[in-house]
């Protein structure tokens, strides 16, 4: 007769539980590391070539409507095509008032957006965690949210000493309540237990606000700052569109006072790229910030 | 170590607005094992809150070595059946917040959360992240985070539930030895009859809800290797299962008609 050891030990009790169980094996990151550090390169490659496939194809498009003066219904004949706006951009690029109006928004934008998503996720942690503090201001950002940032141009003018604070104040308004929102939805989200499991190993309320509370809600934070993100560049550009000196809205907004409209469209290119980036970076922080998250996990 | 301390439970009423939950009288003594059992949602959970601080009670006193629960300095640690680490810090790194708040120096937490979690058998996975883990080796986390705190009283709430049978034994054994070399008060929850026999001095039947203590089954010679495979276990076990209205007819049962 076979005798079958390990069934035999499982049956007994055994004297010592932790030699007794067994072995975990070595972990799972351990062994995949090596192999996404080699296929990083040829992944990354190809991914590069699907995100320029579709804008090659857009490209492509733009350049025969505008080739051809394709007139159907929409009238392409005046538009100019990429040959024409390569030539402005290049000549953009050359020339320092190009990279100063850059500059301007995207100081703009980070002033903005980075003041909007640290009050918005104070705040909006303060209303998710306080009946008092939700009482108190839920009802006046409630009233604030659907006031189109742009209609605060006139009093933004009228208040501020210059034309700077005010598109930076404008962009902080719109950018603001999409982070406090989520922060506060994240708060009322958060699993009641990790909070709990803090208090009773004798987290005072501090450490659990910075240990439990923010970094659990960081994937509902970072969703309201992409959304942020865009709103911001909406509003800086039409802000400086209205009211600014030097920026990227104001030098589209110019190149259509002087009818170019080459220009225009090299403007609208560069806030599409600015916006691109900062929402990659965003994107790319957040991340890294939520790396736990089981989607997040390769 | 601080050795485990003594509970006494007076009067303790819990409720849910107008809902009785519990009202219990019981005394734990310093470092004893009691495991309550009771029928599903009678608030036994809701009595383990109580005495972690969570909950506030609405009459009678909840005392830790004569001193009332819910003040600030936690003696009771909880082990949760849910997942309650936190998913963003890594095995060690969920042990060291709780050395952080027992106030170990940030230079010697990584030292011991290593030997906490060597402890629990998880030597190899230090940084995996809770994510990464198995069930039964994320409650082994959970307890090494909660020995980590020094507790003078382990609550523990149907923390091995979820596993499968060998996972299970397995943990009540390292439960075991790890109570032997803290001898901190456990107050244990469980569904399980079984579990209750082999790990409790005093086994604590509730009624359903709102939970009252309706007997107290003392076990004689606790924890013995092979006492499951005694008759007295099966009796023990018989007569539980019976008066939670779960055993066969007295007929079918170990002892005979
Ligand atoms: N936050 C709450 N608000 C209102 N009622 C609650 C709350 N938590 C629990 N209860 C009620 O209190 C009763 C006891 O709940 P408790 O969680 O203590 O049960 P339990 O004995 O732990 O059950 P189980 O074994 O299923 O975990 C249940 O009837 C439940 O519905
Ligand atoms: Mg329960």
């Amino acid at each position: 007769m076979t005798t079958t050891p390990v069934s035999q030990q499982s049956l007994k009790p055994t004297a010592d539980p932790v030699a007794g169980t067994p072995r975990p094996r070595p972990g799972p990151r351990t062994g995949l590391r090596p192999l996404t550090a080699l296929g990083a390169w040829p992944r990354r490659l190809a991914a590069g070539t699907r995100a320029a496939l579709p804008l090659a194809a857009a490209l492509l498009i733009w350049y025969l409507l505008t080739a051809n003066d394709v007139v159907l219904w929409l009238r392409f004949d005046k538009v100019p095509g990429p040959v024409e706006v390569f030539h402005t951009l290049k000549g953009q690029l050359t020339s320092g008032g190009y990279y100063q109006d850059l500059l301007a928004s995207l100081r703009r934008i980070l002033l903005g957006f980075g003041l909007a998503a640290l009050s918005g996720v104070a705040i909006g942690m303060a209303i998710g965690r306080s009946r008092v503090v939700h009482a108190l201001v839920r009802p006046l950002i409630e009233v604030a949210r659907p006031i189109p940032a742009i209609a605060l141009v006139p009093l933004a003018i009228l208040m501020f000493p210059s034309g700077e604070q005010g598109i930076v104040f404008i962009t902080f308004f719109a950018a603001f309540f999409p982070v406090a929102v989520s922060t506060i939805h994240a708060m009322k989200t958060l699993p009641k237990v990790w909070e709990e499991a803090a208090r009773t190993m004798g987290a005072r309320r501090l450490s659990v606000l910075a240990h439990v509370v923010l970094p659990g809600a960081m994937p509902g934070i970072f969703s309201g700052l992409s959304v942020s993100m865009g709103v911001a560049w909406i509003c800086v550009i039409s802000a400086e569109m209205i009211s600014g000196q030097f920026g990227i809205g104001y030098y589209t907004w110019q190149s259509y006072g002087l009818l170019d409209y080459s220009g225009v469209i090299v403007g609208m290119l560069s806030i599409g790229i600015l916006g691109w980036g900062t929402a990659w970076l965003v994107e790319r922080l957040g991340s890294r910030v939520n790396r736990w998250l089981p989607r997040n996990a390769r | 170590m601080s050795a485990g301390a003594r509970i006494r439970l007076e009067g303790l009423k819990l409720a849910f607005g107008d809902m009785s939950a519990a009202e219990v009288d019981l005394e734990v003594r310093p470092g004893e094992i009691v495991v309550l059992l009771g029928p599903s949602g009678c608030g036994k959970s809701t009595i383990l809150r109580a005495l972690a601080g969570l909950l506030t009670p609405t009459a009678g006193r909840a005392e830790v070595d004569g001193e009332p629960v819910g003040g600030t300095d936690t003696v009771c640690a909880m082990v949760f059946q849910e997942d309650a680490l936190l998913p963003w810090r890594s095995a060690a790194r969920n042990v060291e917040y709780a050395l952080k708040l027992r106030g170990v120096p940030r230079g010697q937490r990584r030292q011991e959360a290593a030997e906490l979690l060597a402890q629990v058998g998880l030597e190899d996975f230090f940084d995996h992240l809770p994510g990464q883990l198995s069930g039964g080796m994320r409650q082994r986390v959970q307890l090494a985070r909660t020995l980590a705190t020094r507790p003078r009283v382990m609550l523990m709430d149907e923390p091995f539930g979820a596993l499968d049978a060998q996972t299970r034994s397995e943990m009540q054994q390292l439960l075991i030895s790890v109570w032997r070399q803290y001898g901190t008060t456990i107050l244990f929850v469980t569904h399980d009859v079984d579990e209750a026999l082999l790990l409790g001095d005093r086994v604590v039947l509730l009624s359903p809800r709102p939970a009252v203590v309706r007997e107290i089954v003392d076990i004689p010679g606790p924890r013995r290797p092979g006492a499951q495979f005694e008759p007295e276990f099966a009796r023990r076990r018989y007569e539980i299962l019976a008066w939670l209205g779960d055993a066969p007819p007295a007929e079918l049962s170990p002892e005979g008609a």
